[in-house]
């Protein structure tokens, strides 16, 4: 019998404890996958960070190292920097990538870190509980906005990739979402450049993915995809924000 | 040797540190235990700067001199700070060009230079710091209790002290020091 | 041959000829000589050094390069080192090796910049959250800064945790002479346990300090504090001076011990029976050393830039066999030998 699709080879057994219609898990596929194709597993060391993916060294096969709140992209430049050859890789939750870990993300991104950061946006922090994230929408309701986000107090979610696209560090900068086949196919290509970029010393390279968290938003996973495509793709616009073909690095 | 704390004060930019160095150098040519403290401060230059240099035959105990057995006052208030603070029987050098007090203590040996107008008299403009280690050495550090080198290891320490890209100074440094000797 | 070094300066070329190849650090005073040192050697040896956005970033680079095997420090003074803690607690539940250098300044807050050895309960008992130690060498003399680089490498290394070298102002700022050693001398030891990609060839290497069931964590701390034991047996180190008959010891370590050393000198030209105990591990305290002491001394005489940190340690290390007293100047104050002296005159 033919084999039509199967879980790629650099992901572990391990049972993923990601809660059911959580994005988590497809963009675990993705990454691993892009490794897989690339062949570069054998050299990868992915830097976990603190969120609800914090336990994604038990998933991923390569190296892997988990890092202080906020801290990936430090831990990741340490890493690259002793060992130039490796295939490094963060993967951060908004509120790690976005609000404590914002210097590091800003400072890695203006050096042109020659490094891959995959960036989980969906709007909140997940493992603690549902609080208010740096990107949470305007009059979202969260466990600490409970009458909305107000901008006059709590300030307006930070767009990361307009942001970054701005530094002449950053070799690539692509927002994508995984609410349909036909996103999922577009983010499978951003994460997989984002890896060839690096392989190919072109410097830092970070695709923002828009994920959902029915969870910690109250919704089924079906409300919660439609609340993303409703919501979040209109204040955070899909697309290829930073594309340097030469790369960054002279 | 007898053991000699030097304490080097003045303003920054006037070559305290580098008065200093050119002691340490020395010693360290001469094979003695030695140490070098600089004052340090937020001010990069212009503030008060001090240096305490040790020269012994023994490890050096602490390095900062409160006390100092030589005392080299480049302006009026190091002059006025530390002149009390010298042991009984040491010697103060004195840059009378800037300093217009005598001191009163009648138990320490004091020689005043006018070093900072000589500097201006024979070309040398900054290196008025130059002419108190030549009278320095000439006085304390190559005769008496307190001597461990000789010219020539004070030749061969300015030699370090000055970095090829000013290779040019050297002679000027060395007619300072001459300068200063011969006071 | 030796050569006249500051000891910044010195700690920072030793650290190169130790094998640090990777250098992460952030402007502080008064420290600041040992990063600019390293921004001018690194490029010469192919090594990295990085100027980081902040003494956080940098613990982190660090945590990062030690994950990755190889041997890498960070250098700051006390309010630097207080933003370290997070990364530094992270690499002691990671077992990560590392040297992290803390050239003391006044504290707390801003403090100043004069020297200080007010971070010593920082630097023992509280360098970041959770049950940990450190390894912490507090040299005295530039040439023993050169010494204990290497060692805190070597030791760092062979119990996979930090150590810090806990300097300060006056021993960063002072030169004196240093005999280096040579140029490609470090042996460094193969680290199995690197997150470096497995290649193929073994299963994935994970550098972790998160472990969300209890049992487990209890479990990997306990056997840490059994890592911790061996250490306190076998990597004591304390310099005892003219103790064997000292009727008053005094107890200092770092530039503090300078003064000290030279008031047990003044004291004993004046016949008096004076010793000097110098601790130069800090963790482990060197309790040996004080014991003996302790075994025939009448007084203890703590000396430091501090307000007494050490004080309870050594009272503890004793059980306080022996009155200890004690003596500090902080704030950046350093204490005279003459002061010293007068309060060892009063003891006896």
């Amino acid at each position: 019998m033919a084999i039509v699709f199967q879980k790629p080879s650099t992901l572990t057994d391990a049972p993923m404890h990601y809660c059911p219609g959580c994005t988590h898990g497809i963009v675990h596929r993705l990454v691993a996958q892009a490794l897989e194709e690339l062949g570069v597993e054998g050299k990868a060391v992915g830097v976990a960070s603190v969120g609800c993916s914090v336990m994604c060294y038990d998933y991923f096969t390569c190296d892997m190292v988990q890092a202080p709140h906020g801290r990936a992209q430090a831990v990741a430049t340490g890493l690259k920097r002793a060992r130039p050859d490796n295939v490094i890789f963060t993967y951060q939750g908004d509120g790690d990538l976005a609000a404590i870990g914002t210097a590091e993300t800003v400072h890695a991104a203006t050096r042109g870190e020659n490094i891959t950061v995959i960036f989980i946006n969906n709007a909140i922090y997940g493992m603690t509980g549902g609080q208010m994230a740096p990107t949470s929408l305007p009059g979202q309701i969260t466990q600490t906005t409970p009458y909305g986000r107000d901008t006059n107090t709590a300030g307006y979610p930070v767009r990361v990739c307009e942001m970054l696209s701005t530094l002449s560090g950053v070799a690539f900068a692509q927002r994508v979402t995984v609410d349909n086949v036909k996103n999922v196919n577009i983010a499978r290509k951003a994460i997989k450049k984002a890896f060839q970029n690096q392989i190919e010393g072109k410097g830092y390279s970070i695709v923002e993915v828009l994920s959902t968290c029915p969870t910690n938003w109250g919704l089924s996973p079906v409300e919660a995809l439609k609340w993303l495509e409703d919501n979040m793709i209109p204040y955070y616009p899909l697309g290829v924000y930073k594309d340097v073909e030469e790369g960054v690095k002279k | 040797m007898k053991n000699l704390n030097i304490l080097f004060a003045g303003f920054g930019g006037q070559g305290v540190l580098f008065a200093g160095k050119v002691v340490a150098y020395a010693a360290l040519i001469a094979n003695k235990q030695l140490s070098w403290l600089p004052s340090y401060g937020p001010e990069m230059r212009g503030g008060t700067a001090n240096c305490s240099v040790c020269v012994s035959d023994e490890a050096i105990g602490s390095p900062l001199v409160t006390n100092p057995n030589v005392l080299i006052a480049m302006n009026l208030p190091s002059f006025d700070k530390f002149i009390n603070a010298v042991e009984p029987g040491g010697v103060v050098i004195v840059d009378s060009s800037l300093i217009d007090k005598k001191v009163e203590r009648d138990d320490v040996t004091v020689y005043y230079v006018p070093s900072s107008s000589l500097a201006e008299e024979n070309g040398l403009s900054g290196l008025s710091n130059m002419i108190l280690v030549g009278k320095l050495f000439q006085e304390v550090c190559t005769q008496g209790d307190c001597a461990f080198c000789d010219s020539d290891i004070l030749d061969q320490a300015v030699q370090k002290c000055i970095p090829a890209r000013k290779a040019q100074m050297l002679d000027f440094n060395r007619k300072a020091i001459q300068i200063g000797a011969q006071q | 041959m030796k050569v006249l070094m500051k000891g910044n300066e010195a700690l920072a070329e030793a650290a190169i000829r130790a094998g640090c190849h990777h250098f992460f650090g952030y402007p502080i005073t008064p420290q600041t000589e040992l990063a600019a040192y390293m921004s001018k050697r690194m490029p010469q040896v192919n090594g990295t050094y990085l100027q980081a956005e902040s003494e956080i970033a940098a613990i982190n680079m660090v945590l990062g390069a030690s994950s990755a095997g190889v041997r890498a420090m960070t250098s700051s003074s006390s309010p630097g080192v207080s933003l370290k803690g997070e990364g530094i607690s992270y690499m002691a539940g990671s077992d990560l090796p590392a040297v992290i250098i803390n050239v003391q300044r006044g504290g707390p807050g801003l403090g100043g910049i004069q020297p200080s050895q007010a971070d010593y309960w920082q630097a023992t008992k509280a360098t970041g959250h959770g049950d940990f130690q450190i390894l912490v060498f507090a040299p005295s003399t530039v040439q023993e800064m050169v010494d204990l680089i290497s060692h805190a490498f070597d030791t760092a290394d062979k119990y996979r945790m930090p150590a810090m070298i806990l300097a300060d102002g006056m021993l960063g700022q002072m030169m004196e002479p240093v005999e280096l050693p040579e140029e490609g001398s470090a042996n460094l030891p193969e680290k199995e346990w690197a997150a470096k990609g497995h290649g193929g060839k073994r299963a994935h290497n994970i550098i972790n300090s998160l472990y969300l069931t209890p049992e487990k964590l209890e479990q990997l701390v306990k056997e840490r504090f059994e890592r911790y034991e061996t250490v306190k047996r076998n990597e004591q180190m304390a310099e005892e001076y003219l103790t064997e008959d000292a009727d008053v010891v005094l107890v200092a370590y770092g530039a503090s011990s300078r003064v000290a050393r030279s008031a047990v000198n003044k004291a004993r030209e004046k016949g008096l029976k004076v010793g000097l105990v110098r601790p130069i591990t800090l963790w482990p305290f060197p309790t040996d050393a004080l014991n003996r002491a302790a075994s025939h001394a009448k007084n203890f005489l703590v000396v430091e830039m501090s307000m007494g940190q050490m004080v309870d340690d050594v009272k503890l290390a004793i059980d306080c066999k022996v009155p200890v007293h004690f003596y500090g100047r902080t704030g950046g104050m350093i204490p005279t030998p003459a002061d010293v002296l007068a309060q060892i005159e009063a003891l006896l």
